[in-house]
This record gives C-alpha cells, structure tokens and sequence, in this order.
C-alpha cells in the first residue's frame, strides 16, 4: 500500500501546515482526505458529504499542480460560496491520483 | 400543549423509522423538524440523488426512502410539528419534558430522542460589514409573507433557484424587483432561468450579472435606503441602488442550534452518546440517535440510525412503563398493530392431508 500514497500539503484553518499521505486507490478526495486527518473540525467540512451543495470543503490551490478541470456543478456552488478567490475549488471535488503528489491548499475560512 | 410518548426531534430517516420501532412497543411518537416537509436532508439537499447502502435496496432516491418511510410508519400515527425549531427544553419534577418551539408550541413526552442530523438548517448570511445592522430593518434572509414586498423596491442576491423563483414571485408583487448574481449562469431549474430571462426582456426584473451587494445604505437606527453593488471582482465599478428590501438568498447550512445549550455533552458537533448501552445522552431520558450523536467508531450512515432508534426504543419502553415485561417479538411472527386499527399478518400456513 505503501508505494500507492502521495504527499499533500494541507494547511488549516489556523495557519498550521500539515504534510500528509494520501492513499490513491481508494477512491478518496481532497475533503475526505482533510476529514481523515481530522485538519477540521467535523461538522465544519464536506457537510454535504461530497455533493458539491455546500462549499464547506472550499480551499485555496497554492502549487502549480495540473488539477482536474471544474465541472459545471462545482463552478455553480463556487459563484455562491464565499471567501472565493481566482484559485479557489472544492475539496470534494478534486479526486486524489499519483499526479496530485506535491499539491498545496489552504483550507478557505469557514462560513 | 401536545403530549405523545416519544418527542422525536428532526424528521430525518432515522426518526421516521423510530416512530415503526416504538409503535411496535406500542408506544406513540410527535416529530418537530425546522424544515417544512419530513424527510430532512434526504428531502431537503438530494431527493434526487440515489443512495446505494440501503439494505436490500441497490438503489434508492433520497426522496423515494423518505416516502417509504413514511408509508411504514403511518399505522402508527405520528405527529408532526414541521416548520418549527425545538428552541428549549424544560424538565418537569414528574421526570418529563417539556419542548418549545420557536413559535412557541409547546410538546411533553417522557422521552425525548434527538434525531437531528447535522442540525437545523438555517440561511447563509453573505460577509457584508455592516448587515447584521439591518436584520429585520430591510434585510431578511428568506421570505416569510411575500404581502411584506407590495408595492415595494426590492433587490434579491443569489443564483440558485430560490433567488430566481422569488425574483419571478416579486416582479408582480413589488414595485421594482433587482437581481443581482456574481455571475451570468444560474443554476436553478430551465425554465426558471428562461423565466426570468423572459421578465428581463419585459423590463419587470432588473438583472445585474456580474455583480455583488458589498455594503448596505441607510440609518441603522432606522431602516435600509440602498444597497451598494460592485460590478464583478475585476472591475473596479460601484454603483448604488435604492430599494426598500435587500433579500440574499444563498442557501442554508445546518447548524447544531439550540440544542447545543440544552446541557448536554457536545463534541465534534456531537451529541455524546452511550453506545454501549440505549444512546442516552448525559441527561436521563433525553437520547440522541443517527447523525446527530457521536460515539468511539461512529459511522454518520442511515442505516447505521436505523440500529440506533430501534435500540433506543427498547430504553424509552423501559422508561415509559418501568418494571414491565416485554420480550422482542418478529414483526413475521406477531404481525403489526397499527394505533389506526389496521392490522398485517404473514399468511396462515395450510394445513391439508395428503391422500
């Protein structure tokens, strides 16, 4: 399993970064990553459970890292959401593969 | 006042299903939810969406369960208080609550079980400095009494359905109806975008896209005068518009409200439970069930609330009719008794002779 893990860089909503693995083959995202560190509290995060209907896993895209193209559904709650900004997703929606490895997000205040 | 055995708080999956366990044991169940409808999130975010861990359901609608549910427990006759909040509770020296709603309802029950999801749902304010000045002065996040907006000048903010639904609503209603979006694209229902596009041609609603409220006129003393907007983030263009209503609708989030003031043991925005045990919370008689309470190894899943409520229910038995015998008993062996006089039972076996 060991072999099939990346390194993310998650910062939290206090300012504190954490370097965490995130396992690729099970089928996991971003939010749930974040859950599975507990880097937020719960009921602060993915309170949709990953629908893209609430915007509390929005998050900052700090490394260049080539990210999977927002779909229609994430663009829409993202023009609602608040504290967007121009490199701003949804944790939910941002699937983790091999070529996430070296990705850097700030976790976007909650609201 | 309104008195049933069990108080069931939030109509979600899993206090639907608490009001067929407890009928079993004969005992009757009143449910408050803050939404309009039962069904909680099922209803309320995804009734659309299919859920794939059901037992015995490969595939099943949020929506469709809610029915389903409802259908099961509807011999049993529960009650409903639905568009209410629970606000506060009250111990009475008989070992009873008392519940009372923001609307001032007031339900007793020996047993109160929380059955309340990720919360009550309330509106999302939008981060602008100076609203909480004008809350009730002009600014309201959801539209109560539409006869509130006659003959008014009113800006609506948001690009869901329910901003386009009320734009629709108000443009015959209100005198000037204002409705502004972040973007040009709106994601309500088709035929409410080409609605509203079809009021904006006529001239009845004023559209403005790209576009954000970023500051409210007016006395705060008093009452709101305008709205300042800002014509997209990347151009440096404000203007003001006066109006007399500032509506944002940007959708609800759930919170734990104000049952995190009831006095029992919060954690991760929890309910603490034993789950050893019949879930009781730290308070005698007040038990949490499903996503609303939290445990070592707790799974937020409907059919993990499924288990709880019916365990719970063995408790509020004991509790309710102290010292009495009751031995669990399949409902293929005993049937069901609906509190309504209907009563289903598995087909007799035949007993013929072969000759």
């Amino acid at each position: 399993m060991e072999g099939q893990d990346i390194k993310i860089t998650i910062i939290d909503r206090d300012g504190v970064a954490h370097d965490v693995d995130a396992p690729t083959d099970m089928a996991m995202n971003l939010m749930e990553v974040v859950r599975s560190y507990e880097l937020a509290p719960e009921g602060t995060i993915g309170v949709c459970g990953g629908m893209a209907m609430c915007a509390s896993c929005q998050c900052y895209v700090l490394s260049d890292t080539e990210l999977p193209e927002i779909q229609d559904d994430e663009e829409a709650m993202l023009s609602e959401a608040f504290y967007v900004k121009d490199n701003s997703r949804l944790g939910c929606q941002i699937h983790i593969t091999p070529e996430l490895d070296g990705l850097k997000v700030e976790l976007a205040p909650e609201s | 006042m309104i008195k049933t055995d069990i108080l069931i708080i939030g109509a979600g999956p899993t206090g639907l299903f608490t009001v067929f366990e407890a009928g079993l044991l004969k005992l009757k169940c009143h449910l408050i939810d803050a939404l309009p409808q039962a069904g909680g999130q099922c209803s309320e975010i995804y009734p659309k969406k299919p859920i794939y861990d059901i037992p015995a359901y490969p595939e099943i609608l949020a929506g469709d369960l809610t029915e389903k549910l409802l259908e099961q427990g509807k011999q049993f006759e529960p009650g409903f208080t639905l568009g209410e909040r629970a606000e506060t509770i009250e111990k009475l020296e008989d070992g009873s609550f008392i519940v009372t709603t923001n609307k001032g309802t007031k339900h007793q029950a020996p047993v109160v079980a929380i059955a309340g999801g990720l919360g009550s749902f309330e509106p999302r304010k939008p981060l602008i400095h100076n609203i909480s000045d004008f809350e009730d002065k002009g600014v309201e996040y959801m539209i109560k009494d539409p006869e509130v907006y006659r003959d008014k000048r009113v800006v609506i903010a948001g690009g869901g359905d329910s901003a386009l639904d009320w734009s629709i609503f108000l443009s015959d209603v209100a005198k000037e109806v204002t409705l502004i979006h972040r973007r040009n694209e709106f994601r309500g229902a088709l035929d409410s975008v080409e609605k509203v596009q079809d009021l904006k041609n006529q001239g009845k609603i004023n559209l403005i896209t790209p576009g954000e409220v970023t500051g409210i006129l007016g006395d705060p003393m008093d009452h709101l005068k305008g709205v300042v907007v800002s014509q997209a983030d990347h151009i440096e263009k404000e203007f003001e518009i006066e109006c007399d209503h500032f509506i944002p609708l940007f959708g609800l989030s759930p919170k734990l409200g104000p049952i995190a003031n009831w006095g029992l043991e919060i954690e991760k925005n929890a309910i603490v439970v034993n789950n050893a045990l019949d879930y009781q919370t730290n308070i005698t008689g007040i038990f949490a069930i499903g996503d609303v309470n939290t445990y070592p190894g707790k799974l937020k899943l409907i059919l993990c609330g499924f288990h709880e409520a019916t365990l719970m229910c063995q408790a509020a038995y004991q509790i309710i009719n102290p010292g009495k015998r009751y031995v669990l008993k399949y409902t293929t062996v005993s049937g069901v008794d609906g509190f309504d006089g209907t009563r289903k039972e598995a087909p007799k076996a035949v007993v013929k002779a072969i000759n």
